[in-house]
Formats: structure tokens, C-alpha cells, sequence
């Protein structure tokens, strides 16, 4: 690991400032995506920039039919809050298969997003429910949010506060984990909201992206069935030695059946 | 280098270590508390684990400066003097160990789960130790001792 | 003492506590004082000539002491890592032995070819050093993977060789084969590949040299399953520095599976270094280090053809098989393929006749040598593979066809076709436990059950045998070993009767400083509070050969039982003295000395105390003390075996295989803890089912490993698997004093195929009738799909 300077501001104007100050400063959540690449030396930072010491960032607030969730809230939290059990349950079970218990325990939505790995789950539930990044200065739609492999629409000197996450009306996620690293394969997020039917798939490419042929057919009839037939292109897929692409384009049907099964129990 | 002031099983020790250091390092090279074990570069393995503010986590995935001020336990400070914590206790009743590398970190990983579940399924301990690997046991008598630990430790006040 | 502590008690494990408090000491541990650190600079590329090594800036760089290279290995002297067996052709000519240097030469042979050490004040001014350091290469063609190294026109490791075989042997008979072949009513083929696996103990490897230089002497902390072999090796072959000024301790080590079984330059290279720079030198492996260093096990292709007459007995089998060895041969490489695989070819079967070929073979890859099993797993898992090919093809059912072909109880002793004499069991004693475990005849119940669930069902059955307690020493050697395999023990009685065994054997999870004492306990009657068992250090043991080969207990148990017997009889004559009686009169039972049929005794502690005070004592016949070292040379293998049965439901939508049930049936001889053993079978099963389902080291041809970390090698969690059924049944081993057999590698030998063969019954409705390990969701996808395209 290259040397850095470690900074542990108390407010998002401080970490804002000093994010300006730096321009090879990053910034430090939990750091369960940032510590791994630090030590393969993947990442060389001038400056490592805390979040934890910023109390406004750490609760999950409800207000009416929609949840605000900190940036430095736990999948862990995530998981176990019961608001978040209470309004959007696929989101809680979501956050209850992420990485691993010890990874749950420290690893952060806001972490998590805004480092925008292909294979992270939260990303294909933020564009299913069609959530909303809240950021120093900004409100960003999930769906314009994610722009590709490990890339956000973050600017960068933009802090991520809070993800606002509405109710839904039905809702659930279905992940194939990869069977070493715990990441998705490939990860289905279906959900009916005001907004609609939406399917979002993480995992398969190089970033979460939405099924619109999927979307169509439950929007007429919200059974597993209605998705018979619907396949996702190979040719856009990512292939490793746990999966080929042909393999993650079949997995995105079977997970997109089992979500759409699942969100009728 | 970085002045950290780590509290550590109940005691407080303040050392300048490069600010670069993870908290395992900090732990096992500083501390000299060895019991806390390295089995991998990528975070996968969970030999590291130990307590921050009552919650399981991997010590190689944290800096030692994220760690001042949070109260730490390794598995040095899982014992009451001579008296094994009934996790450790139910760990050697159930021969749940074999050459003992990966076990500080289960130990750790176990206690966490059955302070917060007290009756934790079988299901649900094989998925809580997905972030534990052993290459001993075949997680049989691992499974069995974290059960009967958890039992053990909603009996013991501690 | 609470309760009974000898043979066949399941007593808490002694070493346990240590573990338990964070207080174990592994290797990586020990920070000596003034403790430098090195760290290697490897090759990045399968095969390439070394142009060039700037190492201007790292030796410049901060903290740096020293930085090595293989000219400075050369000017040393060093010798090169040895091959511990040779093993010679069919024409009698020697295997190919290649040069091994411990710091590249000239040509770097594999990805993680150590090309420069680096010796530093810290681990990370060591690891910044090596990234300054600039290595022209030259990239050669490789031969990344064993497919391609057997073709004609592959690039060749070792162009002296011309060719990539390092030997080409054979064993059995082969007219007589080709007879039983002639005759056949059936004949059944399959082409099939054993995947090669890293073995991924749980603490990497690590060393710690130290050289003394008032005293002219070496230590050397090492995570070793074996540390007087290193020393042998170190003082013969590599280091050139005589027994007496070596030290080798291997302190707790976590877990070893084979892969510490062997002489790895690092070892050599830290002591070393440790004389250059007159510091200790610590190396500890990464994990990914550990990947493309440690030497990985299996990596097998072959053909197989079993002919069997009208009725379905076997008449023949007849084997030619391809083995992988790596770049170079590691310490036990060659044995592998050869006398711990086609040795084992008859399984528990009566095999009239079988001839097996086997081709070693060098590729531009890490080596390949003992992982747990080694050779046996490869053995088991083509013979019961090709058994439940035979009872597919021949529509029988497949129980009915092992019992038909299993050896019967009074044919022991049996004499195989290849070479080993079995001397007992009872194979259809195990069959039937198993069977009666899993609930055989309630199986098609549950895949209905399954069926109704959209799953597929199927179960798995292997009947396997092998060969361990490793070995007899003149056998071994005429077969080629260059070390003799015998086990050394010291039971040293104190004065007050407490009882320190010095063994030559190494724990590293199994558990010996319990069953050792186990041992002492039923033989002295000494509690097993009262005895320490010491291991892995070369200054307080005698000698030892080490743990591999599921040995400890049956070679280095009984070299503690033969050191006990003289124990015994010289407390005979001392009890004889005190009693007043003749020795000849004198019995030892129950801890006591007795004169025979009467209630004269003396406790074996009186004994002991009269041995270091002789003051009433016959001094003029007996010395004083009470110690005695003792040599154990086993007079066979031991022979355990057993039925291992596997239930796997299969989602066909995904492919992912659930291994729902395991129940296995075992003879391992006597049970000396049957917690322990139990706790064996368990481990071993996990990496058994882990080489079925989940785990390959996979090259692509260039010789890159693509998946050498955590991330991406996929071994079993806890998630992975369910509870297994164990069950035993012993039949004593006729030729160690304790009949025990061993039982550290039946998992991983046993269960491979019986996990293959459930996929496949499984999958057999829908066509599937081939499929290889590992049994990946995405292969096993693959192949209904294609049985659907059909």
C-alpha cells in the first residue's frame, strides 16, 4: 500500500472541502470495496478521507412511504432494520446476501454505490424501486446514477449523504453468487412501484441495466410466466471462470422468474 | 506514520505505526496479539476477524486509523482469566477445531452471530460463516460448537 | 483423570486450549530479534528467458539489505532443490530430473518462478523494493496446461529433454491383459480427467532463518509437515551445512494437506540469506504468492477400459494415464502417479489381470506433487468412475455389481495385479452400513419427493480402498525413494512417572499431542494430563520422517508402542528387584507391576521414581532412568476402505448441484479417538467433495493461473455443504502393534467419485452420461442442455 494521509472530518462541508483541496483524495466509507483494491495496490490515493466521523450520515429515517438511508448505514443495519423490513423487505433480504457477515458489519450503501462495482447488489435495487442518490448538492435518479464499470455520475468532489428509497408494492431480489468472491453473478431486482414494473440486473455487465422486454410483460401480467420466452443478448455480458456470458444471459431469465415468484409470496 | 490510540480487550495502548497499516497488522506485529491469523490477501478468508464495537469484521480490511476509539476484542480477550468463553468452551466440547488457524476467527465470527440470535438454525449458522473459510473440518463440528455455544452463552452472564 | 483416556475414548483434544486462547504459535508468529523480512520477485510469465535484472533502484531503496539473485545462488554453491524419488521408464532408463536452482538461472519454467529475493527491514520496504525492480524478459512459448504439453510440436519445458515426458512407466501385466481383454463378454471405456486443485491450507507458508554466527548454526522456523526431512535434505542436497549445525522447528502449523510435505526454496533461501546479512530472515507467502509457489496436487488425463465376462465379473482393466508434474520435480512428485496411484488400481476388487501406463509429463506450471490422497483420489476416482460407467452401460444395478467384483473376506491376505499385498478388510461389512445409513432403499421416495419439487435426485456410491501408512522402508526403496520411511518415538519416563514423547511425526490439526497421549495412557496407564507429546522441532526429537501418507498414528504410533515395550520390560526387571520376585514372574497391567497371582505390586510410578533414585535398585544389570527411543519400519502398507454414498439434488434451471446427503462407512482399523477420527473423515470429505464440485486450478495455454486467489478458486463454506453421517466399522490391521490403519485421506480418496456418480445418476434420465470434475452450476447447465439438443 502506497502512503497516504488520513483525514477524519465531522461534516460533509469539511469532507467536501477537503475532497476540493486534494485531487487525489479518496474517499473512505466502510471500506470493504476500497481497502481490498488499496492492498493489491489498484488504487494509489494521495489522501484517504473518513466519512465516519460525519454523525448526519449514519440513520435510516422514514418519511411517509419512502426511506432515508445514510450513506455510512451498514448493509448490516440495512438488514436488520426493521423500517426497511417493514417498507421495502426485498431491500432488507437484498443486504442480508451481500458479501459476508463481516462485510455486512462494516461495508456502507453509500460505500457500496458509490464505488459502483458490476457485481454489487445494491445497484439493481436502487434502479428496480427507482430510488433516488442524494448527494451534497444534488438528487440523483438511481438509474442516471450508475453510468458504467466502477463509474457514477458523482463528480469528483460530490459526496454521496443519503439513498431515498420509496415503498413498493411488490418487490423482490434473486441473486446467483459468485461461489468464492460472494458477488453477484448475476442479481435480479423485480418491483412494482407507483413508477411501474421495473427489472434491473446486476452482475451480468459491466453495469446495472434495466430488462424493458421484462418490464412490458409483467406490466400486462405480473406472473412468472409472463417472462417466458424473454432472453437478455450474450454479446453485451461479461464472462470469468465462474460463468460465460451465454451462461449469465440464461441465469438473468431464471433469476428474473424466481424474483417475479418470489415478490407473489 | 500515524499516533493511533487503539483500545484492545479492555486496555489502552497508543502507537505510531505508518498511517498505511491495517488494523491485523497493528494487532499482530505491534501488539504482538498473534491469535488474530492472516489466511489471505483478498478478504475472503475471515482468519483475521475480531470485534469492533461488538460486531465481527475483518481486521485486514480495516486501517488501524479507523480503529482509534472503537473498542476492540480479539480472541485474547475472549476468556475470563482461566475460564474459556462458553464459545471457546463449546468449540473444543465439539472437537471443533482441528490445527486451530482458522479457529480465532470463527470463534470470533460465532460469538457475534449468537449475541445478536440466540437460537441460530443450522441454515442460518452455515450462512452467517460464509465469510469464514476452514479447510479442517468440513464446518461438521464447527456448525455443532457455535450452536451449542450460542446455547451456552444465553446461560452465562459474562 | 475423569473417565477412560486409552484406545477408543473420545477425550477433549489436549492442544486445543492453546488454539482456543489465541495462543497457538505458527511460523509467521515469531518475530526474532532484529527480524528482517524478504520477499521474492517471481516470474510473471510461464516461460521467458531472464535478459536482464536492474536492480539498481531497489537495492538503493530505503530499508533495502539485500537483494539476490540466481547468479548469487550460483556463486554460493547452493545446491539445487532435490527430487526426493526416482522412477525409472519402461526401457529402464532414469525419469528425466531437470535442474531446480532456488532463484532462476537463466529461464524462468513457470508463473511464480522465484527470480530475486529481496531482504529488507520491514515486509513493506521489502514489497516496495521488488516493485523497483526491472526484469527485461524475453517471453518463450509455453506449455501451459497438460492437453497441450502431449501434443506433438508443444512447446518443450526442459529442450535438453527434447520431449515433454519426464518418464514413461508402466506396472502389471500386460499379455496377460490383453488375454483377459480377448475374453471379454464386455468391454467399457472412458476417456476422463482428474482436475488439478491447489491445496490452500488455511496459514500460508512461511520460514524464518536464522543464522548464529558465534556458534556457527542455522535455525529455521518452518510451517513443515516433515522438519528432519527438510534437515536431511538441507544437509545433503541444498544448503551443504551438516545435521548438527541445523535446526529446524516447525511449530504450530495450520494445516498442511501435502503441501508441506516438501524441501521449497524459500526454506533454503532465508537461512541463507540470514549468513549474507547477518539478521533473521522472515518470509511470509501471500495468498496469491501461495497460488503459483505451493505445489498443487492431481491434474491427471486418462483412458480406461474395464472388460468383464457374461456374469459382470471383472476380468481385466487396463489404464494409460498422462500426470502432470509441473516445471520441476517437487520432493515426492514422481511417486504420485506411479507407486501411490496405479498400485491402488484394483481397488477392493478381485482383478485377474491389469496393466497401467502412466506418462509424466513437464508444463510450463507450478509443480504438482502429494495433496491429500495423492495418487489414491486419482486411483479411486478412475476405477469407481469407470464402475458406474460399466453398471450404466450394462443396465445392472451398480451395488450389485460391486458386490459381485469386491474382494471377499477370506481372500485375505489378497495379492493385488499391481504390486500390493491388501492384508484385511471387509468391504461388504462397510457397503452395507453405508447403504443402511443413507437409507438406500427409501431413495426413490425422495427423487419422487424431488421430482415434485422440480429438482433432480441422485445418488452416488464408490467403493474404494487405500494404501497409507507409508512405508516399508526396503519396499519403498526399491521402488525408487532416496529416504527410508520408518518413524522414530522417545518416551522419556520422568521421575515422579510423568511421560514426555518425543515424536518424529508432526501435528498439524490431526490432533497427535491427544491420541499419542491416548496411546501412553493405555499402555502405561499414565493420565493423559501426565504426558506432553513434543513434535516439529529437530534439537528435541530424535529423528522422524513426518505426517503425510495418513502415517502418525500407524508408523509413528508404533514407533511409540516399540519404545513403550522396552519401557515396559525394563520396569520389569527393576519391579522384579523391588518385588523380590524373578522378571519372569512379573506382569504389567493396569499401570501395575505384579507378581503374577498374587497382590505383590508396585505402580508403575514406584517404578519409575526407584529408576532415577536406584538406591534399592540392581544396579549391576539395569541402568538407571527410564527412557528409550525406539525405530519403527512398517512391514506393509495399511489398508483401509470403505462405502461412501452421496445424495446431490440438482436445480435444472441453474445447474447448481446441492449435496444433500453424505454417508460414509469406513474401516480405518482400530479407533484410537473416536472424535478425532470422525473430525478426519470430515475435513477429508469437504476437500473430496470440494475437488467434485467446486474447485480447479485452471491455466490458460500460456500458463497463467486465472484464478489464483480467493476471489476466484472456489472451495466449499460452510453454506456448501450439510452434515455428514459417519460410520465405522474396524477390522484390526494384522501388522502394527496397534491395528490401526489411518484415516487423514479417506474423505478426499473416497468421496470424489460418489459425488460424480449421483450428478450422473441425477442427470442420467435426461442423457447425460460423461461429466468432469469440478461439477460446476455452469457445466453441469451445459450439459442438460445439450442432452436436451440431443
Amino acid at each position: 500500500m502506497k502512503d497516504f494521509e488520513f483525514h477524519r472530518p465531522s461534516s460533509v462541508a469539511e469532507a467536501v472541502a477537503l475532497l476540493k483541496d486534494k485531487p487525489d483524495a479518496k474517499l473512505l466509507s466502510g471500506g470493504q470495496s476500497l481497502l481490498p483494491v488499496l492492498k493489491l495496490d489498484l488504487a494509489e490515493p494521495s489522501d484517504l478521507i473518513s466519512l465516519a466521523g460525519i454523525k448526519e450520515l449514519t440513520d435510516i429515517r422514514v418519511d411517509g412511504d419512502k426511506l432515508a438511508i445514510g450513506a455510512l448505514v451498514t448493509h448490516a443495519q440495512v438488514h436488520e432494520s426493521a423500517a426497511v423490513q417493514k417498507l421495502v423487505p426485498a431491500l432488507a433480504t437484498l443486504a442480508g446476501w451481500i458479501g459476508d457477515a463481516q462485510v455486512r458489519n462494516r461495508g456502507t450503501i453509500g460505500g457500496s454505490i458509490a464505488h459502483a462495482d458490476p457485481a454489487a447488489d445494491y445497484p439493481a435495487a436502487l434502479v428496480a424501486l427507482g430510488a433516488t442518490i442524494a448527494t451534497d448538492r444534488r438528487k440523483i435518479p438511481a438509474e442516471e446514477f450508475f453510468k458504467g464499470l466502477f463509474e457514477t455520475a458523482l463528480e469528483r468532489d460530490e459526496i454521496v449523504t443519503a439513498v431515498h428509497v420509496p415503498a413498493a408494492k411488490r418487490a423482490a431480489y434473486e441473486k446467483f453468487a459468485h461461489r468464492a468472491s460472494k458477488f453477484a453473478v448475476v442479481g435480479v431486482m423485480v418491483a412494482e412501484t407507483a413508477q411501474g414494473v421495473r427489472v434491473a440486473v446486476t452482475g451480468a455487465g459491466p453495469s446495472v441495466f434495466r430488462v424493458l422486454a421484462m418490464e412490458t410483460a409483467l406490466a400486462k401480467s405480473f406472473e412468472p410466466d409472463a417472462l417466458a420466452g424473454i432472453t437478455v443478448p450474450a454479446e453485451d455480458l461479461m464472462s470469468d471462470t465462474e460463468a460465460s456470458a451465454a451462461y449469465r444471459a440464461h441465469l438473468v431469465g431464471v433469476m428474473a422468474k424466481r424474483a417475479v415468484q418470489s415478490a407473489l409470496r | 506514520m500515524a499516533t493511533v490510540t487503539l483500545r484492545v480487550n479492555r486496555k489502552t495502548h497508543t502507537i505510531d505505526v505508518p498511517t498505511t497499516t491495517l488494523l491485523v497488522e497493528a494487532l499482530r506485529d505491534t501488539l504482538r496479539l498473534t491469535g488474530t491469523h492472516v489466511g489471505c490477501d483478498t478478504s475472503q478468508c475471515g482468519a483475521c476477524t475480531v470485534h469492533v464495537d461488538g460486531r465481527s469484521v475483518k481486521s485486514c480490511t480495516m486501517l488501524a486509523v479507523e480503529a482509534a476509539g472503537a473498542e476492540i476484542t480479539t480472541i485474547e480477550g475472549m476468556a475470563n482469566g482461566d475460564q474459556l468463553h462458553p464459545m471457546q468452551a463449546a468449540f473444543q466440547e465439539h472437537h471443533g477445531l482441528q490445527c486451530g488457524f482458522c479457529t480465532p476467527g470463527m470463534v470470533m465470527s460465532a460469538t457475534d452471530l449468537c449475541t445478536r440470535k440466540p437460537n441460530p438454525s443450522e441454515a442460518e449458522v452455515r450462512h452467517w460463516l460464509e465469510g469464514n473459510l476452514c479447510r479442517c473440518t468440513g464446518y461438521h463440528n464447527i456448525v455443532k460448537a457455535v450452536r451449542a455455544g450460542g446455547e451456552a452463552m444465553k446461560g452465562a452472564k459474562r | 483423570m475423569s473417565g477412560p483416556q486409552g484406545i477408543g475414548a473420545p477425550v477433549k483434544r489436549k492442544e486445543d486450549r492453546r488454539f482456543l486462547l489465541g495462543k497457538g504459535q505458527y511460523t509467521d508468529d515469531i518475530i526474532l530479534p532484529d527480524q528482517s523480512y524478504a520477499t521474492f520477485v517471481r516470474s510473471q510469465h510461464a516461460h521467458a528467458k531472464i535478459k536482464n535484472i536492474d536492480s539498481a533502484a531497489a537495492k538503493a531503496a530505503p530499508g533495502v539489505l539485500a537483494v539476490l539473485t540466481g547468479e548469487d545462488v550460483a556463486a554460493s554453491q547452493l545446491g539445487g532443490i532435490p527430487c526426493g524419488w526416482l522412477v525409472k521408464s519402461k526401457d529402464g532408463s532414469n525419469m528425466v530430473e531437470p535442474p531446480h536452482p532456488a532463484l532462476v538461472q537463466g529461464t524462468a519454467r513457470h508463473v511464480g518462478d522465484p527470480i530475486v529475493m529481496i531482504v529488507a527491514e520491514s515486509k513493506a520496504a521489502a514489497k516496495a523494493a521488488a516493485a523497483l525492480v526491472d526484469i527485461d524478459y524475453d517471453v518463450l512459448p509455453a506449455a501451459g496446461r497438460l492437453a497441450d504439453a502431449i501434443k506433438p510440436g508443444a512447446p518443450v519445458v526442459w529442450p535438453d529433454a527434447k520431449t515433454n515426458v519426464c518418464f514413461d512407466w508402466h506396472i502389471g501385466d500386460p499379455a496377460k491383459t490383453d488375454a483377459a481383454f480377448e475374453k471379454a463378454a464386455h468391454v467399457v471405456e472412458l476417456e476422463l480427467t482428474n482436475n488439478r486443485v491447489a491445496p490452500n491450507a488455511m496459514e500460508p507458508r512461511a520460514a524464518n532463518g536464522n543464522y548464529d554466527s558465534a556458534n556457527d548454526h542455522f535455525t529455521l522456523y518452518t510451517t513443515s509437515q516433515n522438519p528432519h526431512l527438510t534437515r536431511l535434505l538441507l544437509a545433503a542436497f541444498t544448503l551443504h551445512v551438516p545435521e548438527h549445525k541445523l535446526r529446524i522447528i516447525a511449530p504450530d502449523v495450520g494445516g498442511g494437506f501435502g503441501s508441506k510435505i516438501f524441501h521449497y526454496a524459500e526454506e533454503l533461501l532465508v537461512l541463507w540469506a540470514s549468513k549474507r546479512v547477518g539478521r533473521p530472515v522472515k518470509w511470509t507467502s501471500d495468498r496469491s504468492e501461495a497460488f503459483i509457489s505451493d505445489a498443487h496436487g492431481r491434474d491427471h488425463i486418462s483412458k480406461a477400459q474395464l472388460a468383464l465376462d457374461a456374469n459382470h465379473k471383472f476380468l481385466g482393466l487396463r489404464v494409460h494415464t498422462y500426470a502432470n508434474m509441473g516445471a520441476y520435480l517437487s520432493t515426492f512428485a514422481p511417486a504420485v502417479p506411479t507407486y501411490l496411484y496405479a498400485t491402488l488400481l484394483s481397488g477392493p476388487y478381485d482383478f485377474p489381470a491389469i496393466y497401467a501406463e502412466v506418462k509424466a509429463v513437464f508444463t510450463n506450471t507450478v509443480a504438482v506433487d502429494a495433496y491429500r490422497g495423492a495418487g489414491r483420489p486419482e486411483a479411486s476416482y478412475l476405477l469407481e468412475r469407470l464402475v458406474g460407467h460399466a453398471a450404466r452401460q450394462l443396465k445392472v444395478d451398480p451395488i450389485e455389481l460391486r458386490r459381485k467384483n469386491l474382494i471377499q473376506p477370506n481372500q485375505f491376505p489378497y495379492q493385488t495385479q499391481v504390486a500390493l499385498q491388501y492384508d484385511i478388510g471387509d468391504y461388504q461389512a462397510t457397503l452395507d452400513m453405508a447403504l443402511e445409513a443413507i437409507d438406500y432403499k427409501g431413495f426413490p421416495a425422495r427423487r419422487k419427493a424431488s421430482e415434485a419439487k422440480g429438482k433432480l435426485r441422485g445418488i452416488g456410491i464408490s467403493t474404494y480402498i487405500e494404501a497409507c501408512g507409508i512405508a516399508p522402508s526396503a519396499l519403498v526403496g526399491a521402488l525408487g525413494a532416496r529416504a527410508g520411511l520408518y518413524e522414530a518415538a522417545t518416551v522419556r519416563v520422568h521421575p515422579t512417572g510423568s511421560v514426555t514423547v518425543m515424536t518424529g511425526t508432526h501435528s498439524h490439526g490431526q490432533g497427535h499431542e491427544t491420541a499419542f497421549a491416548q496411546l501412553i495412557n493405555e499402555r502405561l496407564g499414565v493420565a493423559i494430563e501426565n504426558v506432553e507429546i513434543v513434535h516439529g522441532d529437530t534439537d528435541r526429537i530424535p529423528f522422524g520422517m513426518g505426517t503425510y501418507g495418513s502415517r502418525s498414528l500407524s508408523v509413528g504410533g508404533s514407533a511409540i508402542y516399540k519404545a513403550v515395550d522396552k519401557i515396559v520390560d525394563k520396569g520389569k526387571k527393576i519391579a522384579a528387584h523391588l518385588l523380590e520376585a524373578n522378571v519372569a514372574d512379573i506382569e504389567f497391567k493396569d499401570g501395575n507391576y505384579r507378581v503374577v497371582g498374587t497382590d505383590r505390586v508396585k505402580a508403575f510410578g514406584e517404578v519409575a521414581f526407584a529408576a532415577y533414585v536406584p538406591h534399592n535398585y540392581p544396579i549391576d544389570s539395569v541402568e538407571p532412568g527410564l527412557e528409550e527411543n525406539a525405530f519403527y519400519d512398517p512391514k506393509n502398507f495399511t489398508f483401509p476402505g470403505g462405502t461412501h454414498l452421496v445424495e446431490v439434488e440438482i436445480d435444472p434451471e441453474t445447474g447448481v448441484v446441492e449435496v444433500v446427503d453424505v454417508a460414509i462407512a469406513d474401516d480405518v482399523g482400530v479407533i484410537v479417538n473416536p472424535m478425532i477420527v470422525d473430525g478426519q473423515a470430515h475435513g477429508g470429505l469437504a476437500q473430496g467433495i470440494g475437488q467434485a464440485l467446486f474447485e480447479e486450478a485452471i491455466y490458460d495455454e500460456a500458463g497463467q493461473l486465472v484464478n489464483g486467489s480467493f476471489l476466484n478458486y472456489v472451495m466449499p463454506r460452510a453454506a456448501d455443504l450439510p452434515s455428514f453421517k459417519v460410520g465405522n466399522h474396524a477390522t484390526a490391521c494384522t501388522h502394527n502393534p496397534i491395528g490401526v490403519k489411518g484415516v487423514g485421506e479417506v474423505g478426499a480418496i473416497g468421496v470424489p467419485p460418489a459425488v460424480i456418480n449421483a450428478v450422473l445418476d441425477a442427470l442420467a434420465p435426461l442423457g447425460v452420461t460423461d461429466i468432469s470434475m469440478p461439477a460446476t452450476p455452469e457445466k453441469v447447465w451445459r450439459a442438460i442442455q445439450q442432452a436436451k439438443g440431443a
